[in-house]
């Protein structure tokens, strides 16, 4: 078993301390399939400070996943593959990693969660073996003292009686609580970023404001970046600082989270927000956006959004794709008639 | 006529618990539907909400028929589906369809959807004659909003959102009065589950349909509900008007449920009076004596582990709840 305590993490190179913990730009993946190729993510760009959390919204299979298993380095591949772009983490390219360097930094400093915490977990180790692990392999903890630090994690993420429950197997614990022990995994080396896909999609509203609140805790205390990526526009409301809006593999609108509900720059953000139900709409129709999110293997040209689009005009159904272009100061749009969509109220 | 369509009393649904492989004995029972009282009136939209395994699945199953209950009693438009015979029953099964939530395996993938959609006339087929049924697909399927030529298509070449469409089809297509749909939009994107939601609309009004519509996302549920029943752990903790439990809340269950769904507005961010709820749901094979919230309420008195609450009128509200405390208490809930 090889251990990597010894890959120096301050010997990457470029590290440096004064750059952004993430900097993601102009990422491209493409999946090669027998049906040909879905370009899952074409040119996606955001950045993430130290204590903020960004929001990556959009619907199922614009590639949301694919941008944070790109980042993570743990792309299904083949098909899957990086074609294009770069990804920062304090400076250093990770696309240029030797791939024992990447493992070491995605354990050590980029972290992630998952929506299925049970597939996450090993079902055949204890929680407490699999968190003292991470100790004994990146820390060169004894076994004994490894066991104890995994005791106090699963105390941080609040399970009750922590002492006797590190010696249980994943599948004794509930939805709720092995998300809990998941977490309490990422945050196990104190990475500087948090990648957390959809963590809280499979449970109940009650656990998750549980998992929320718990996740914003120590986020604080560690001035942790949080990368989260959902769907759920009341979850974002309530937790984000930046949003990025995904369709089709792009990211279409990028804004402070109030600036966004307030005034959405783009007509993909404009439908997404009109159709949550409201109190004020109750009798009336929900105002769904027309038709279905296209084919990764066959996206329309122009802007992607065209076909189910109520401003689209003709420059709308040729190349170029409008670029993300800022709009306001830390405003990005990327919709050839944002003004007109702004001031549509 | 009566204005009730479907009434449940006192339904009870208890799976045994086994033991031992080649001699199964029974150690006790999950009592996943624990006495339910439910009234379903003419036109009417009955929402039922509550957390994971509260018994939702199973208490639509049963009023379809699809499960039998344990004790308790049934009644469709009246009739008492245990007492009738067996014509009757069929006739009152048929008025009564179900729309499940998966809309990519509650569908058989060998079959077109026109078998699909027509697949009820074979169970039924006293309802319309072989030669006419193509035709009635066709009209289904353009009711639904699907394009009438694609009754030869396989379900996987349909979206989620469309397969969902085909789903409700199939349940329309016996002409019943009563839809139950268990959470038919949640594996659908927002934007797609507006659509669905606005056809299960339009169809109520067109068709006069009465629906009970089960689902976990609180604000789908103000939205398309006229009154709405609290579950927790097989029993109904609140039942009342959807403006009654949205804005009155007396039960504290409803309220700290109300309270954990996320607001779409970042300006009332930390305005909302959370309500954390500690613990997990007990198992419904052992439910906790007297309330079966006590465990996780914050206001427990003694009481509330010896006595079990009745889900009646007390003079602190004017609807129904299951809580010897019961007062209202305003909480920012899921909507503007
Ligand atoms: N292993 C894979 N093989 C082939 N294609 C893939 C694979 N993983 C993802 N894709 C493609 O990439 C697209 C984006 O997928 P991704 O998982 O990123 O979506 P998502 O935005 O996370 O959606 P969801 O909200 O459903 O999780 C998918 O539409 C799919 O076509
Ligand atoms: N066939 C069965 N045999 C044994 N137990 C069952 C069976 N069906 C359901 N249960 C149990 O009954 C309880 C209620 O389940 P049910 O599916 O009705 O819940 P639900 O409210 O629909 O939950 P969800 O929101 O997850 O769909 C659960 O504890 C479940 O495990
Ligand atoms: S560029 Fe055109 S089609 Fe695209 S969102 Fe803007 S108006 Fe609609
Ligand atoms: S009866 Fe007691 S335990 Fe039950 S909800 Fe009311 S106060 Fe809480
Ligand atoms: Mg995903
Ligand atoms: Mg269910």
């Amino acid at each position: 078993m090889s251990t990597d305590v010894n890959v120096k993490l301050d010997a990457l190179p470029g590290l440096d301390s004064n750059a952004l913990p993430l900097e993601v730009k102009d990422l491209h993946v493409e999946f090669r399939t027998r049906n040909g190729i879905a370009r899952a993510v074409n040119g996606v760009s955001f950045s993430l400070r130290a204590g903020e959390t960004r929001a990556i919204l959009g619907e199922s299979g614009c590639g949301k996943s694919v941008t944070a298993q790109a980042i993570m380095g743990i792309l299904d591949s083949p098909p899957g593959f990086v074609t294009g772009g770069e990804i920062r983490y304090r400076g250093v390219d990770l696309l240029k990693l030797r791939e024992e360097q990447r493992r070491k930094v995605r354990a050590n400093r980029v972290a992630m969660i998952f929506q299925d915490a049970l597939s996450a977990l090993n079902p055949v180790f204890t929680v407490g073996f699999q968190l003292g692990e991470l100790f004994r392999k990146h820390r060169g903890m004894s076994r004994a003292d490894s066991k104890a630090r995994a005791v106090e994690l699963l105390d941080l993420v609040k399970i009750p009686a922590a002492k006797q429950r590190v010696n249980e197997y994943p599948h004794q614990f509930s939805g709720g609580m092995r998300q809990r022990v998941m977490i309490a995994m990422a945050l196990a080396l104190d990475p500087e970023v948090l990648i957390a896909d959809e963590p809280t999609t499979a449970l109940d509203v009650t656990v998750q404001a549980q998992i929320m609140s718990l996740l914003a805790e120590l986020q604080q205390e560690r001035n942790m970046g949080l990368l989260l990526i959902t769907h759920d526009m009341g979850v974002v409301a309530d937790v984000a600082d930046q949003i990025s809006v995904m369709y089709a593999g792009r990211v279409i609108e990028e804004a402070p989270v109030r600036d966004i509900y307030e005034s959405p720059s783009h007509p993909y953000t404009k439908g997404l927000l009109e159709s949550i139900p409201r109190l004020d709409l109750k009798g009336q129709e929900l105002s769904a956006i027309k038709g279905l999110p296209p084919l990764l293997t066959d996206i329309p040209k122009g802007c992607a959004f065209n076909p189910r689009c109520r401003y689209a005009k003709d420059a709308c159904r040729q190349d170029p794709v409008p670029p993300l272009h800022r709009v306001a100061p830390a405003r990005s749009s990327a919709c050839h008639f944002w003004k007109e969509v702004q001031a549509d109220v | 006529m009566s204005d009730i369509v479907l009434e449940a009393r006192d339904l009870v649904k208890h799976f045994p618990l086994t033991q031992g492989i080649l001699f199964k004995r029974q150690i006790g029972a999950v009592r996943a539907v624990d006495g339910i009282n439910l009234q379903l009136r003419r036109g009417e939209t009955l929402g039922i909400v509550g957390e994971s395994g509260c018994g939702k699945s199973t208490l639509a199953r049963m009023l379809v028929g699809l499960e039998t209950p344990t004790s308790g009693d049934l009644f469709v438009q009246g009739r008492n589906m245990a007492k009738v015979g067996g014509a009757e029953r069929r006739r009152g099964r048929r008025n009564i369809q179900l729309v499940m939530q998966d809309p990519y395996t509650s569908l058989n993938p060998r079959m077109t959807v026109g078998d699909i959609i027509g697949e009820p006339f074979e169970v039924h087929s006293e309802v319309l004659e072989k030669p006419k049924r193509r035709a009635r697909v066709q009209e289904l399927l353009d009711l639904v909003g699907l394009n009438p030529d694609h009754i030869n298509r396989y379900p996987h070449q349909f979206s989620g959102g469309q397969r969902q469409r085909i789903g409700i089809a199939r349940a329309l297509a016996l002409n019943p009065e009563i839809i139950l749909c268990d959470e038919p939009v949640s594996a659908l994107d927002v934007s797609i589950q507006a659509q669905v939601i606005n056809l299960l609309e339009k169809l109520q009004k067109e068709l006069g349909l009465s629906y009970i519509f089960i689902a976990h996302d609180l604000s789908v549920v103000r939205h398309i509900a006229d009154r709405v029943a609290v579950m927790y752990l097989g029993r109904v903790v609140e039942i009342g008007t959807e403006d009654q439990i949205y804005e009155n809340p007396t039960h504290p269950y409803t309220q700290a449920l109300l309270s954990a769904v996320p607001v779409p507005d970042p300006k009332l961010r930390g305005m909302r009076d959370q309500i954390v709820l500690t613990g997990d749901v007990p198992s419904p094979a052992n439910p906790p004596s007297g309330c079966r919230f006590r465990t996780r309420c914050w206001k427990a008195q003694e009481i509330c582990a010896q006595r079990e609450p009745e889900l009646a009128v007390r003079q602190s509200s004017d609807h129904p709840s299951a809580c010897h405390f019961a007062e209202v208490r305003d909480v920012v809930h899921a909507q503007r």
